[in-house]
């Protein structure tokens, strides 16, 4: 049905199209002078029909569903749905969907089969409005759109004001995913914290996501203190930084000051495939090849390293950061200009020490932006560390040791059923929650740096 | 003060210099075997990555298959009862046939275990199409199970001691046996990209993940492509230069480095959760990438608009087109190779993106492939994902071939990517 809402949509805005256009062109060939050219007036007219009415469709199918819900439930006595708690609400629901999908599971009672009766005909009779209201809808837009085709109509106007609008639109649309995120992740945080103190979790040096079965269970209540999280975040961040940062810079000094031309287009590409990498493919490698070789090699020398340790998970993203890391150092280096190279030349330093004295200390704050940025990309990396990483929260620096992350928690939690109204769920949006904040204050403060150096040379 | 010194020592200011000089080329000779080094090192990593997929992958290109011809026993099969009857019963009996001395009940069953898993569907299938075949000999070719899979692919070591041996003496036995009737074959496993998942390595394939990434994919472009060149056209083309552009430009880079999980956050609290869209559905994973690849396609369009140079704009504008005539009909035609390859890299990182789709439930156990955008299904990504987290042997090899998969993927659209900008893109 909303296949057929659509080619209604197409075939609406294609006909007002070609009615306009001609309209139009029989003015002109009647002898007067248009002001828009008939192209023109027929784009007004299909700019017209296809904006509200697919606005109108996606409205519909968006709210559809939450209005279809509604009006099935609500004639169900109270005590069997209004009461209940939002898990079974949910159960019940699905029960009452797959009923209508004819999926039909043992001996419903009555009050299932009837709602489910209703679901069908809800649906239906959704599904019919749906056409009914676009057909209406487009029919009127063609026919106003018809109206102003004159002579002395601006529809070049019209329509570019139209068009206006809708990239104006897509622009916005970047900010509204923001605020979505903003919102989301806040809404959801602050449902947590009604939970947990925002002081446990902040301050608390035990995480124990769990939820109690029952009541008196030990240790049932669970513990919320995210320190030893983000210890762990920071223990395989620093790993990561302290294998990309001297490697990638390294990179970059070669390719930037002593590789020819022909090397540096044969080095970029092929480094390149390293960021090009999916971030699941590294994170099947560390636990394939690089955790277990680094145990034998702790085994060899008689130290015992965790399965899971940091080391591996850390390297690896490593790794995969030096092309990045490379790149941002390579565009730094090569803004600083050329003055200062040829100064230094001339004044008998050797290339090495061009670099080392002149080149890389004038090009250090777009480095420092570069690995700021690759830091805030570690914290939010997460194939790797879910692949590699532990899943026990241990309070320690120790990089043989298994750290859990922050990005681990918020998929370990949340993978599974998952409803709204639990604290271990919710942990999962408030872990979201810092993690967001934390990086958008690293990126943005690295952006700085970078525009404002790079506005010093230009 | 330093040449006073210098001097009074004997010793010409070039002769001062030319003692150092060996010890300065010196330390240049180390800097620069630093950075090959670096550069080794990357390279070595990549080289290890690449060659332990292609070594543990390659053997999962090709399956081990067991042809067999099975006797559809009209008293163990009959035609009222399809699509009922005891296939295996059936399938058992044949293999107890090539091996007459087996009679323990257990010992029969252990035989069984030979087939995969899914071969007596397969028979059950193609009697239940074709009801004529009861009574009559079917030759039937199927996969044999992980554990002989791997042993004819030598991954289960025949020199291993038994006890440690997932296979018995016995079974290695009857299976050798049954090579060497010529009944053992290592056919490519078209079944990798023609099956959907399964609990057993044998039968799993990727068909499911294949169509679920091809919707999400859709779904991705469909949104992120016109959305992200409308937001790009406006903010390079139109944009008054004032507070609101800089919030909206400030807030694409910032999108841009947001962590992949916050949209997985963002998908499930919102798409999920408040309009309650299906959860493992392609449709919701690929407006969640949609939103991730927006940025990037729009820092790329705004980098092709602004290399259209601004003699063709002034050109249409001096033969009298309006600022949108010339936008549309010249800066983005003459813009679209670079768009469109950026575009393709953009969709590229979708691909490969796994974390936002695991947290809206694509990773989910689904034995066939999805028919539609909002039917339940996994991805690309989330498929290697539950392979590699599957305790059986066989998806190791399973897992890494579905990378290969993957990569080729990747490989592909980038190199079409590549070529667009060599075939395309001009130099103003």
């Amino acid at each position: 049905m909303t296949t057929f809402a659509f080619a209604l949509l197409f075939a609406a805005s294609v006909f007002g199209y070609a009615w306009n256009r001609q309209a139009a062109s029989s003015l002109r060939n009647d002898g007067q002078r248009l002001h828009s050219l008939s192209g023109f007036h027929g784009l007004y007219s299909f700019l017209c029909v296809s904006i509200p009415v697919f606005v109108l469709i996606l409205v519909w199918l968006v709210f559809q569903g939450s209005v279809i819900d509604w009006l099935v439930t609500a004639p169900i006595a109270p005590e069997n749905y209004a009461t209940l708690e939002t898990g079974p609400k949910q159960l019940v629901l699905a029960e009452i969907k797959s009923i209508a999908g004819g999926r039909i599971f043992g001996t419903p009672e009555d009050w299932k089969l009837a709602a489910a009766e209703r679901l069908i005909q809800l649906r239906t009779m959704s599904a019919w409005l749906l056409l009914a209201a676009v057909f209406a809808l487009a029919v009127t837009q063609v026919l106003r759109a018809r109206r102003r085709v004159d002579a002395d109509f601006r529809a070049r106007q019209g329509a570019e004001r139209m068009i206006l609008g809708l990239i104006q639109f897509c622009a916005i649309f970047a900010v509204f995913v923001t605020v979505g995120i903003v919102f989301s992740l806040t809404f959801e945080t602050i449902k947590f914290f009604r939970m947990v103190p925002p002081l446990e979790f902040l301050f608390g040096l035990n995480w124990e996501p769990q939820i109690p079965i029952r009541a008196d269970q030990i240790a049932g209540a669970g513990a919320f203190g995210w320190l030893p999280v983000i210890v762990g975040t920071m223990v395989i961040t620093v790993i990561a930084i302290l294998v990309a940062v001297p490697t990638g810079l390294l990179t970059a000094i070669y390719l930037n000051e002593f590789a020819s031309s022909r090397a540096r287009a044969i080095i970029k590409p092929i480094l390149e495939i390293l960021s090009g990498i999916p971030t699941i493919v590294y994170g099947f490698f560390a636990v394939l090849v690089v955790a277990p070789a680094m145990r034998q090699f702790g085994a060899d020398l008689g130290i015992a390293i965790s399965p899971n340790t940091a080391l591996a998970a850390g390297s690896v993203m490593g790794v995969m950061l030096i092309p990045f890391i490379s790149s941002f150092a390579d565009d730094a280096l090569s803004a600083v200009p050329q003055s200062l190279r040829d100064g230094a030349l001339a004044l008998g330093a050797t290339r090495g020490e061009t670099m080392l004295s002149v080149l890389f200390p004038a090009a250090i704050p777009g480095i420092v932006g570069g690995v700021l940025l690759a830091v805030s990309r570690a914290i939010g990396e997460t194939m790797i560390v879910v692949m590699a990483a532990g899943l026990i929260a241990n309070m320690t620096l120790n990089p043989l040791d298994s750290v859990t992350t922050v990005t681990v928690q918020i998929v370990t939690l949340l993978i599974g059923d998952t409803s709204f109204d639990n604290p271990k769920t919710l942990a999962a949006f408030a872990l979201g929650m810092m993690l967001f904040l934390v990086t958008l204050v690293i990126n943005i403060f690295a952006l700085r740096i970078v525009r404002k150096y790079r506005e010093i040379y230009d | 003060m330093t040449d006073m010194t210098n001097r009074s020592a004997g010793k010409s200011n070039a002769e001062h210099i030319s003692a150092g000089l060996a010890r300065r080329h010196r330390k240049e000779s180390i800097l620069k075997g630093f950075g090959i080094a670096a550069i080794s090192f990357a390279f070595l990593i990549l080289g290890i990555l690449l060659m332990t997929l292609v070594s543990t992958g390659y053997k999962a290109f090709t399956q081990t298959h067991l042809t067999i011809d099975v006797y559809v026993d009209p008293d163990v099969i009959t035609r009222d009862a399809l699509p009922r009857g005891a296939f295996d019963d059936l399938l058992e009996n044949t293999l107890v046939e090539e091996f007459p001395d087996v009679d323990s009940s257990q010992d029969r069953r252990a035989l069984l275990r030979i087939f995969s898993n899914g071969a007596q569907f397969t028979l059950r299938d193609r009697v239940v199409e074709n009801p004529d075949l009861i009574g009559q000999t079917v030759s039937l070719n199927v996969p044999v199970a992980d554990n002989f899979d791997q042993l004819n692919k030598d991954l289960i070591s025949r020199d291993t001691p038994e006890e440690f041996r997932r296979l018995s003496d016995q079974e290695i036995a009857w299976f050798d046996a049954l090579d060497e009737a010529g009944m053992i074959s290592n056919p490519i496993n078209f079944g990798l990209l023609t099956n959907a998942d399964s609990r057993f390595p044998e039968l799993a394939g990727l068909k499911g993940a294949l169509v679920g990434s091809f919707w999400a994919l859709l779904t991705c472009f469909l949104i992120s492509f016109p959305v992200g060149i409308g937001a790009a056209i406006y903010l390079e083309e139109f944009a008054p230069k004032n507070k609101i552009s800089d919030i909206i430009e400030v807030n694409i880079n910032n999108l841009a480095a947001v962590p992949s999980v916050v949209f997985g956050l963002l998908a499930l609290a919102v798409f999920i959760g408040w309009f309650g869209m299906p959860r493992s559905a392609p449709f919701v994973g690929g407006l969640t990438l949609a939103l991730m690849t927006m940025p990037t396609i729009i820092i790329a369009t705004r980098a092709a608009l602004k290399s259209v140079p601004p003699s063709i704009r002034e050109a249409a504008m001096g033969l009298g087109a309006s600022r949108q005539q010339v936008v549309f009909q010249h800066v983005v035609p003459l813009a679209m190779p670079g768009i469109l390859t950026g575009t393709i890299i953009g969709l590229a990182q979708a691909l490969g993106e796994t974390a936002p789709l695991l947290l809206i439930g694509m990773n989910a156990f689904i034995t066939s492939a999805p028919s539609g955008p909002f039917d339940s299904a996994t991805a690309l990504p989330t498929q290697i994902f539950i392979w590699a987290d599957s305790p059986e042997r066989g998806f190791v090899s399973r897992t890494s071939a579905a990378i290969l998969v993957l990569l080729a993927f990747l490989a592909f659209m980038n190199g079409i990517a590549i070529y667009l900008r060599q075939k395309f893109q001009r130099k103003w």
